[in-house]
């Protein structure tokens, strides 16, 4: 089956798959932005117990598709694997700490003689969705505008900035993703308390925290959107391999891939009816639609990035350094080996969905939590 | 194709990598074990209806708790490790090594941490049968993960179903079936998941029998430990039985690792095992056996090694220097033949660029004569294909006499839980806590022999050590060396004192505050 399909086809394939996991990391980040709001939205302890264990249920998903991500790039682009992580060395290593120290958040904040007390593991959980979820942004943000970098004729690679990734945070294009993403995960974070929750005091002050969050989010995004769409893009010429700039690339792309303009419309328009199905007719299923919204924007943001002869990992320093998914794909054996394995993904998929919806069937209130001998 | 090695770089690279996994290996075995310990408890739990039992499994499964979530988060960071810290590495074998790290994620991670919500906070929420069937995913899962990054470390010792490609300038995947179902993966898998869950199950014994000393939760212990000792017994047999078919395997495939196991220096026919031996000399640099107070079995070595009690075991200086009579090729001449394929590679990129075609093929045939010792390419001197000799020699003692201790006490504790006579064996109990911390010791052994062991390599004969990092500044790894030690130490010592205060509170106590 995967066999008969040419070496680009499956690294378009895998392309596609790594920017499906990618989009739906960035909607799980509902855990991160939710984890921001422990200090701010809830106002007894047990609004907080409330909170805490509403997104702790669901935290893992989040931490379990940021590590298959990685996965799956290692195994289908690894010269992006070894260049990104290797090169932007600190800017990764940050996240990395952010996550680790989730982590252990949920399950020790409330255990008795658990050393650093709850206030620490608190601050540890808005660590991870506050400069965890910026710094993914600004960092997915390089697909962009690009990093300083080389790839030698042997493929390895190294890094030419001194600040080894932090760099990108310093850009305001990647700071407008950074923060346009940081407040979009608080944008769900807020629709999927509405929803999972059953406290009408937890409803009201998250609804009345979504608007500024919205107004931050659409200033952030749309600076970030409007900024990658009017500059120069990273084409590549798929005869001669060579990489060059673009006038209007990423326009480009989007005009020239329909169906992909077409997702990121969709995903817009949903992204914004979760909000105002939210805040105009009090409904509580808001998070599906900016759920799947948000789905459907990142992948198709995914797919500018590195379809229509594009270099998804462009190199500011050495142009033709620049990775596309042509040059610094896994063999054709391997893409085709791995596209068996992504067989399984839809499978994962239905039993997550049938575990989510079986867990999720009543919402979570105080009654419920007093039954429970685990308690984050 | 490597500018320059900084062997500080590659010195901090290499610690903070066995900082960061030792770590994280003080938290997978429980959650291996504990996973199936817990899905057998609640499976009584759900066939006779006793409230006991739930009670048990909820209480381990309270436990279970508070180690997996530090090895969650002592885990994200391996695998994230290899592209930062050996980013060469990444590109080099990216093709091969990457395949079962992302199958880890698809197949195993989201089946645990899908079901492990439903294990924890499902118990109102779904069906007995459903929630039973939930434990059992989760530990389904987690010997699943086991396997395929074993199977991506199994490749590391023996580089199966690949071959070199000259242009992408990496090593390439030919065969997925030969790296997944390579000997050396499926022993090393069941090697390492049948010791892990002989760590857990005495584990169980060990907080099982504080509280007989302690004269609380008489039921939930005696209970427990039954069960425990049931499952270790088995686990430590087949821990026994794999490590055997392990020692066959490095004798085959890492000659240098079987001698130093063995402080072996000097190759013989039908050569002895020892059971105890000191080193006399710890440098690494000396050439003759020097071990005192030896006990040894006779013709043990080569019988483990190759199956015949008159083979021929070759010594480091063998390897080192070659051994014509037993066709060992020396370190020096594969060392010659290891620069030859480098000098050809990077010549064959010259022709490349040039266009020139014939030279292209007969550089690509100097390559592929020669490549087989690629790796000694980039080695020196050829003493430096010997690992650490005194490490890998008494972990792998500790080890084995540590593995066969516990086969005997998991016995031994197994005919007193028979008999009922477990209660009031104070210096069983006693010794079944003190030998808790052995477990952990065994286990970290065993990957001390077999990371130690195979050192200088990253790659069987095909990469060094010391040209897979990345290319980043010493200092830097330096940092990140310390900030790990400071971390994890910090989240270690609250996971100890979390668990030892559940605990002393038991199964009815509060877990929360």
């Amino acid at each position: 089956m995967f066999e008969t399909m040419s070496l680009l086809h499956l690294q378009q394939y895998w392309w596609i798959l790594v920017s499906i996991l990618g989009a739906l990391l960035v909607f799980l980040m509902f855990v991160q932005g939710g984890q921001t709001f422990l200090y701010t939205l809830p106002q007894t302890l047990e609004e907080k117990k409330l909170l805490v264990n509403s997104i702790g249920h669901k935290w893992e998903f989040t931490f379990t598709t940021l590590v298959t991500f990685g996965g799956a790039m290692f195994a289908a682009f690894p010269l992006f694997y070894a260049t990104s992580f290797g090169g932007a060395y600190w800017v990764w290593l940050i996240i990395l700490f952010c996550f680790i120290i989730q982590a252990v958040s949920y399950e020790y904040r409330s255990k008795p003689k658990n050393f650093l007390g709850t206030k620490t593991f608190d601050f540890f959980l808005f660590l991870n969705g506050s400069l965890g979820v910026i710094l993914i942004g600004a960092a997915v943000s390089t697909f962009f505008t690009g990093s300083q970098f080389t790839v030698n004729a042997y493929n390895l690679s190294k890094w030419q900035h001194s600040l080894r990734g932090l760099e990108a945070a310093f850009n305001l294009t990647n700071l407008g993703l950074g923060l346009g993403v940081f407040f979009l995960a608080r944008i769900l974070g807020l629709l999927y308390f509405i929803n999972n929750i059953s406290n009408e005091n937890i409803y009201q002050r998250a609804k009345a925290k979504l608007l500024p969050n919205v107004i931050a989010f659409l200033v952030f995004f749309l600076f970030f959107l409007i900024s990658i769409l009017l500059k120069e893009g990273f084409a590549y010429n798929p005869q001669t391999k060579l990489v060059s700039m673009e006038a209007y690339k990423y326009l480009h792309n989007l005009l020239e891939m329909p169906l992909v303009l077409g997702l990121f419309l969709i995903g817009v328009v949903l992204v914004l009816s979760g909000i105002i199905i939210t805040l105009f007719k009090s409904s509580k299923k808001g998070i599906w639609f900016s759920g799947l919204g948000t789905i459907l924007t990142v992948f198709s943001l995914f797919l500018i990035a590195g379809f229509n002869n594009t270099a998804y990992y462009p190199s500011v320093y050495d142009l033709q350094s620049s990775l596309t998914i042509e040059n610094s794909s896994s063999s054709k054996y391997t893409l085709t080996a791995m596209s068996y394995v992504s067989l399984l993904i839809p499978f994962v998929i239905a039993y997550i969905y049938y575990v989510w919806k079986a867990m999720d069937k009543k919402k979570l209130d105080m009654d419920e939590l007093s039954k429970e001998d685990n308690l984050y | 194709m490597i500018e320059n090695i900084d062997i500080s770089l590659v010195d901090w690279s290499r610690a903070q990598f066995a900082l960061t996994a030792m770590y994280h290996w003080l938290f997978v075995p429980l959650t291996l074990g504990l996973t199936f310990i817990i899905a057998i408890m609640e499976t009584i739990y759900v066939r006779t209806g006793d409230e006991e039992w739930k009670h048990i499994t909820k209480f381990w499964m309270k436990l279970f708790g508070i180690n997996f979530a530090i090895g969650v988060a002592t885990g994200i960071i391996l695998e994230f490790e290899f592209g930062t810290n050996w980013s060469n590495y990444s590109w080099y074998v990216g093709d091969i090594f990457g395949a079962p790290l992302a199958i880890e994620g698809i197949m195993a991670f989201f089946l645990e941490s899908t079901f492990i919500a439903v294990m924890f906070f499902g118990w109102n929420r779904v069906s007995k049968k459903f929630h039973l069937l939930s434990s059992w995913l989760v530990a389904f899962g987690a010997s699943l993960s086991a396997l395929w990054i074993l199977v991506a470390n199994s490749w590391m010792q023996y580089p199966a179903g690949m071959h070199f490609n000259p242009d992408t300038a990496r090593s390439e995947m030919l065969d997925f079936w030969q790296v997944l179902l390579s000997p050396v993966a499926a022993n090393k898998f069941l090697h390492t998941i049948f010791s892990s869950y002989m760590v857990a199950s005495m584990f169980v014994i060990a907080v099982s029998g504080w509280y007989l000393l302690k004269h609380r939760e008489k039921l939930l212990s005696m209970r427990s430990i039954v069960i425990a000792t049931t499952f270790g017994l088995i686990a430590s047999l087949f821990t026994a039985y794999t490590g055997d078919g392990s020692a066959y395997q490095v004798a085959q495939i890492q000659p240098a690792k079987l001698a130093a196991m063995e402080g072996l220096y000097n190759g013989k026919n039908g050569a002895g095992l020892i059971v105890f031996g000191i080193l006399n000399n710890n440098d690494n640099d000396r050439d003759e056996d020097d071990i005192t107070m030896k006990i040894e079995i006779p013709k043990m070595l080569s019988i483990l090694g190759y199956r015949n009690a008159d083979a021929f075991v070759p010594g480091i200086n063998d390897l080192v220097n070659g051994n014509k009579e037993h066709q060992i090729v020396s370190a020096t001449e594969k060392i010659n033949q290891g620069k030859i394929a480098i000098d050809a590679l990077a010549k064959y990129k010259e022709a490349k660029k040039l266009n020139n075609q014939q030279a292209q093929d007969s550089l690509q045939k100097v390559f592929e004569e020669n490549y087989k010792y690629i790796g000694y390419g980039y080695l020196n001197d050829p003493k430096s294909i010997i690992p650490n000799v005194p490490m890998t020699f008494y972990s792998f003692h500790i080890m084995v006499a540590l593995g066969f201790y516990f086969i005997f006490f998991f016995m031994l504790v197994l005919y007193l839980a028979i008999k009922q006579k477990f209660e009031n064996k104070k210096l069983i109990l006693r010794l079944g806590i003190l030998s808790f911390p052995l477990a952990f010791v065994a286990s970290m052994a065993g990957w001390i022999v077999a990371e130690v062991g195979r050192q200088p390599w990253a790659i069987q004969d095909l990469l060094p050590t010391i040209v897979a990092t990345s290319n980043i500044d010493a200092s830097a790894v330096m940092l990140t060396f310390a900030l790990f030690a400071v971390l994890f130490t910090v989240l270690l010592i609250a996971e100890i004192k979390i668990m030892i205060s559940q605990i002393k509170s038991g199964p009815k106590g509060g877990s929360h505050v």
